[in-house]
């Protein structure tokens, strides 16, 4: 029983930390080709949501990743994916395609 | 070398940890090796399938169906996992002195080597699945020192593999009486983390709310980004950057299913 209330409460206080959500901005769009990102340093608003399209011309599989914005998705030669992320605290955050790092790298600057 | 080195081993030690988990869970379950066995070689088709299908898979769900996809196949793991807590309460304090001439048991035993050989398979799959690709892309590239980078791959997956094997007779060590209680606790932990993660997949496609997208950020202390990130990830359910819905999701799973061993470890009345 005091594990109920507890959980109750604890999920109350989730909700008044729910953040009203601002409209999403358009996505913007990164591409990879011979394993390096075109643009590799793109800005967002900070505080807010935002969409990534991730279009790979590398003829091999890429796996876009990022602990820093909580992705990590595998993009097929020719597809794009999209990615949803945020809301950023202003700041600079890595992202990488996991099965190239050292080439395939770049970065999403939050203002 | 050594970055394929990389990617195959923390692939490998997240499936392993997992697997090295089920294995002493269950070390008290007669006749698990067919169960054990089939769940690896369903893992690593699945893993081929779902590599080969990745194309399909991504385009699905309005482009989510990788995020989807993941989220389906945890969430299935945890109902496994629960029923083995579920099946363990009921027999688990018996197993260790008696069960192994009992035949009905062993049927029951069976039930529950199936439920944990899905979570073995499910495991597999997901980790076996991006290994194939990165394997398949060096392959395909054809380049310079691509058996460099395919003998780096086979380090990554004996290190790993060996790791796990040292995690799983490390459990063994622990006194039988003890055994039984400290892999509930670990079950319970890895379903309740498989939960979050799933939530949070969920979440951050907006099919559920996400409670908070970031309550705090422990990066600084260990990033998920790390390979020790990682196995406490795969291990605990760590996040650097948990969501609300995804700490709910792992806080009442594993509430839950340490509920469910608590009852087992309780001694039975007589009447």
């Amino acid at each position: 029983m005091a594990q109920r209330i507890f959980l109750r409460r604890a999920a109350l206080g989730l909700l008044a930390a729910l953040p009203a959500l601002p409209a999403l901005a358009d996505p913007q769009t990164l591409v990879l080709a011979s394993h390096h990102f075109t643009p590799d340093h793109i800005e967002v608003p900070a505080g807010q949501r935002f969409k990534l399209l991730v279009t790979s011309h590398d003829d091999t599989p890429d796996e876009f990743e990022s602990p820093d914005l909580r992705v990590e998705k595998i993009v097929m030669p020719g597809q794009t994916i999209s990615v949803m992320a945020g809301p950023l605290s202003p700041g600079t955050y890595k992202f990488y395609d996991d099965y190239h790092p050292e080439t395939a790298n770049g970065l999403v600057e939050a203002k | 070398m050594l970055a394929s080195f990389i990617i195959v081993f923390r692939e490998v030690l997240e499936a392993g940890l997992i697997v090295g988990i089920v294995l002493a869970a269950t070390a008290e379950i007669p006749r698990r090796a067919p169960y054990l066995w089939g769940g690896v070689l369903a893992g690593l088709a699945g893993a081929g399938l779902v590599a080969a299908g990745l194309g399909a898979l991504s385009t699905a769900f309005a482009g989510n169906g990788q995020d989807v996809f993941n989220a389906a196949i945890l969430s299935f793991a945890v109902v496994m996992l629960g029923w083995h807590s579920a099946w363990m309460a009921r027999h688990g304090r018996e197993m260790a002195a008696q069960m192994r001439d009992m035949g009905a048991e062993v049927v029951a035993g069976e039930r529950t080597m199936l439920a944990m050989a899905v979570v073995i398979a499910i495991a597999i799959l997901r980790e076996g699945s991006e290994v194939a690709l990165f394997l398949y892309g060096i392959a395909t590239a054809a380049r310079l020192g691509a058996a460099a980078l395919i003998g780096g791959g086979a380090l990554g997956v004996a290190a790993g593999g060996a790791v796990s094997w040292t995690l799983y007779r490390g459990l063994l060590a622990i006194p039988v009486k003890r055994l039984f209680g400290v892999t509930s606790a670990l079950i319970a932990l890895l379903a309740a983390g498989m939960a979050g993660q799933a939530a949070a997949l969920l979440a951050n496609d907006d099919y559920i709310p996400a409670l908070g997208y970031q309550l705090w950020n422990t990066s600084w202390l260990l990033s998920t980004g790390s390979i020790a990130g990682k196995a406490a990830e795969a291990l605990l359910g760590y996040s650097d950057r948990p969501m609300g819905v995804q700490l709910l999701a792992w806080a009442v799973t594993l509430a839950t299913l340490l509920a469910l061993s608590h009852r087992a470890s309780r001694p039975r009345r007589v009447s």
